[in-house]
């Protein structure tokens, strides 16, 4: 008997499962979408202007993801954004005439504020052993609070470079359509989509590749054993917490990318969006299971619900946020049937659906 | 010093708050042993344990490992020693897979390498035997597999020595067959496994040598063909062996014509198939099984602590409805449970608090004691129970094991049940205090309390029952009384088939 040599397919682990569950939602949802509504869902750019808006939370939610795994919170991210908004505008609009460098520094700067709320909520929460979600609650108001206090009325930037920035998008020919007049319209795609993308794909791989990701994982999992099997566990949480406050800085410069002014209420709420997204995408609150795969799709299932709504003869905020609540609630709930009846071995995929015969 | 030595503890003493916990043990492990580690609760095995592991820093004393000084001052350094551990609980993360489980924490490079990690892990498993596939999840193991992993994961490290604590507390018997081929094998391969345990079969079964403690001191170093059973008992309890002819003299068998207390027909709960049993007023009776036969699961159906699927229930003759705790409660039905960290005690919550609590529920919500009756009614029962505590405002997990029981014992106690199920009262807590609660058993009995009890150990049930109610596979399988209750009778009830 040798099982070293071919090895069985295993069957999908929750996680997995979690995530092809919200990958097949976002599948139905959007075909749904292009078969009643048409219009707009029919072409590139809806599913485009989806990345687009939406690539700063994206980003936190990726943000937010890392951390979740690795048992604890983060929902400080949307005030660092915020807060990183506003200081870009102020900074930008400081250096006006400071051409193509002062972009450079901007993002410097909405990077290292972000780092330097990884670092301090990083340390407080893995040397100092205080709970995440009371460092992060004090980190938030931090955030908000200096927001406001850099300006209290909204900051729009006027710098000609930054805005020649913000214009440039990445046309893509083939995906575009044909307007009335005959002109082809091509598909854009903003930076910060790209660059939302990119995180996407360099987070899972390194959740999935690195020896840090898997660490997170098994601190997540169950902290005491990752103790003993040789992880250390705090430098791993520091880091965890420090990678979340670098991406929410991204993320800040990402979203000046898209709408170029700062205000106090700038991706207010965005850190409960998140956390959403997060969970609709498979990751547990509880730690230890997760994929920013799945949390990409979460937030796409979000980002759909509100724009079927916003095209909707239902169009209206409180609608938006229903929906967004239902479906969280609805996917909690599936995920806890589905879990509890796989445990019990009495739900398995129909044998036409299996992926291999065995 | 012969040259097969792997581990050599001299004169390792260890105190806790002036409290002597180790005093100038030896311990000697030898390359391909298996040595067992014997002792009650409170002679130091753990204490010895966690001072060779690193989690406690030894007060005095030597340790060294293949002849060179070990200086261990944290699990890391132990296991850069060559000392592994496997604990009761798996210390290994159930969201991982095996592979994972067998490499994350001791590899270098940044990068993870699933491929020959995949091909390594097929490779152990495979040369040690044991049945778990590299991609599998590992909370979808069983706890058996699961604890051959962590061992898989010890002997790739190159472990010198490896410690078993308590690995078969929770195994069925063919798992515990599986794990002890696997400890054979490591044993062959040059492994000086360290066996902690308080199964005496298990002991004989697979150990070469046993060395002795009790309280804190050496009794001695046995080669285990050499030392009968009856005599490692002896030397594990001490001059306790007295106390336990006394005892045999103390039960009181006569189960009497006195009427019926508790009557259940058809009972089932979601986890109890269909069952019936009764008890007549001041019987002890007792549920007897392999682990996983139902004895516990029956009795929770009892309680109304699984949710009751069936049957019908009468108490002194009136038919009652008893579908959870409270209303057993009501109807006069006290319940120790298994697991007493997870279903007994509050740990945070003082003596007093722990004892009053089922007192008050039965009170109700709007009827609060004061608090001068409940300091009253603490103090009587640590004083008749002999609770060794502080003060009764000290946080019940701090005691002794035993001790938390005693408190469980008197939080039932004080609401004058008529009908007491304990399941697993004596487990493990020291002998004294075993002896004690057996006592307190057959005194209550006396008292007209019925009283259900449930033990691993049949000695005991023998000593304090005078009927027991025997299961198999979820189903009760026979009851023995009068004559039948010996040792011989109930081993083969319980083993079922022919003779």
């Amino acid at each position: 008997m040798s099982t070293a040599g071919k090895q069985k397919r295993e069957r999908l682990t929750d996680a997995q499962l979690l995530m092809t569950i919200s990958i097949c939602i976002f599948v139905f949802m959007y075909a749904a979408a292009m078969i009643f509504m048409g219009g707009g869902f029919l072409k590139t750019q809806q599913l485009f202007d989806l990345l687009n808006d939406n690539a700063a939370l994206i980003i936190i939610s990726c943000a937010l993801t890392i951390v979740m795994i690795g048992g604890g919170i983060n929902i400080s991210v949307g005030g660092v954004i915020g807060l990183t908004v506003m200081a870009g505008a102020l900074f930008l609009n400081a250096h006006s005439d400071g051409g193509p460098f002062s972009i450079v520094l901007t993002f410097l700067l909405a990077v290292g504020i972000g780092l330097a709320f990884g670092l301090l909520q990083g340390f407080l929460v893995s040397h100092l052993e205080i709970q995440p979600f009371i460092v992060t609650l004090a980190g938030m108001f931090l955030a908000r609070g200096l927001t406001t206090m850099l300006s209290v009325n909204p900051v729009s930037v006027s710098h000609s470079d930054f805005s020649a920035l913000v214009k440039t998008k990445i046309q893509i020919a083939f995906l575009g359509y044909t307007a009335k007049n005959g002109n082809l319209i091509p598909a854009k795609l903003e930076i910060g989509a790209v660059t939302a993308v990119a995180v996407v794909i360099l987070v899972y791989l390194m959740l999935r590749y690195t020896k840090f990701g898997r660490n997170i994982y098994a601190i997540g999992g169950n902290q005491g054993s990752a103790l003993t099997l040789g992880i250390n566990v705090r430098r791993t949480r520091f880091y965890s917490y420090l990678i979340s406050g670098l991406l929410s800085g991204l993320a800040g410069f990402v979203f000046l990318m898209h709408k170029p002014a700062g205000n106090a209420s700038v991706a207010m709420r965005s850190e409960m969006d998140a956390i959403a997204s997060s969970i609709i995408g498979g990751t547990l609150l509880t730690g230890g299971v997760g994929n920013v795969i799945g949390t990409f799709f979460g937030t796409m299932i979000l980002a759909t619900i509100q724009k079927i709504i916003a095209l909707s003869p239902l169009n209206a905020s409180w609608w938006q946020d229903m929906a967004s609540g239902a479906m969280l609630g609805v996917f909690i709930l599936l995920q806890s049937v589905v879990l509890s009846q796989r445990g019990r071995g009495r739900m398995g995929l129909p044998s036409w659906l299996k992926f291999r015969k065995e | 010093m012969q040259n097969n030595e792997v581990l050599r503890m001299r004169g390792i003493c260890k105190s806790f708050l002036g409290v002597r916990a180790l005093n100038n043990v030896d311990f000697t492990l030898r390359k391909g042993e298996i040595h067992a580690l014997m002792g009650e609760n409170g002679a130091g095995k753990s204490t010895l344990i966690k001072v060779l592991t690193g989690v406690y820093e030894k007060d005095g004393g030597s340790i060294t490992v293949e002849g060179k000084d070990a200086h261990i001052r944290s699990p890391q350094d132990a296991q850069k020693a060559g000392i592994s551990t496997v604990y009761q609980e798996i210390t290994l993360c159930p969201n991982l897979t095996v592979a994972e489980n067998m490499f994350i924490g001791r590899t270098k490079g940044a990068l993870v390498n699933w491929k020959e990690r995949e091909k390594r892990t097929a490779e152990i498993l495979d040369s040690l035997g044991i049945p778990a596939r590299p991609r599998q999840e590992l909370s979808g193991c069983s706890l058996a597999v699961q604890q051959m992993v962590a061992i898989a994961r010890a002997v790739d490290m190159q472990c010198k020595v490896l410690i078993l604590d308590e690995p078969t507390s929770s195994l069925d018997e063919k798992e515990v067959e599986m794990l002890f081929g696997l400890m054979r094998d490591l044993k062959s391969r040059g492994v000086g496994i360290i066996f902690v345990t308080h199964f005496l079969e298990q002991v004989y079964a697979v150990s070469d040598r046993i060395t002795v403690l009790r309280n804190g001191e050496l009794v001695g170093e046995y080669v285990a063909e050499e030392l009968p059973q009856v005599e490692l008992v002896a030397k594990m309890m001490g001059k306790d062996l007295k106390d336990l002819a006394d005892l045999e003299q103390v039960g009181v068998k006569n189960a009497g014509e006195k009427d019926m207390v508790y009557e259940a027909e058809n009972l089932s709960s979601t986890e109890a198939r269909p069952f019936g049993f009764h008890i007549r007023r001041g019987e002890v009776n007792g549920f007897t099984g392999l682990l996983g036969s139902g004895r516990s699961e029956s009795v929770r159906a009892v309680f109304g602590a699984d949710r009751v699927t069936g049957g019908t229930v009468k108490m002194n003759g009136k038919s009652v409805r008893i579908t959870n705790p409270h209303e057993a409660m009501k109807a006069g039905i006290g319940y120790l449970p298994e697991d007493r960290k997870r279903d007994g005690i509050i740990a945070d919550l003082s003596v007093r608090e722990n004892i009053i609590l089922a007192l008050q529920v039965m009170r109700g919500f709007f009827h609060p004691m004061s608090r001068k009756e409940m300091e009253q009614f603490a103090d009587e029962y640590i004083k008749a129970l002999q609770i060794k505590t502080a003060s009764q405002e000290t946080p019940v997990g701090s005691l002794s094991g035993g001790n938390q029981q005693k408190v469980i014992l008197a939080r039932w106690l004080l609401t004058h049940p008529e009908y007491l199920i304990l399941d697993e009262p004596t487990r493990g807590i020291d002998v004294g205090t075993k002896l004690e609660i057996q006592k307190l058993v057959l005194k209550l009995a006396e008292d007209d309390v019925s009283v259900t009890f449930i033990s691993s150990e049949i000695e005991e049930m023998l000593r304090v029952c005078s009927r027991l109610i025997v299961m198999r596979d979820r189903k009760i399988v026979g009851e023995l009384t009068g004559d039948d209750l010996t040792q011989a009778t109930v081993m083969k009830t319980i083993a079922g088939g022919e003779q």
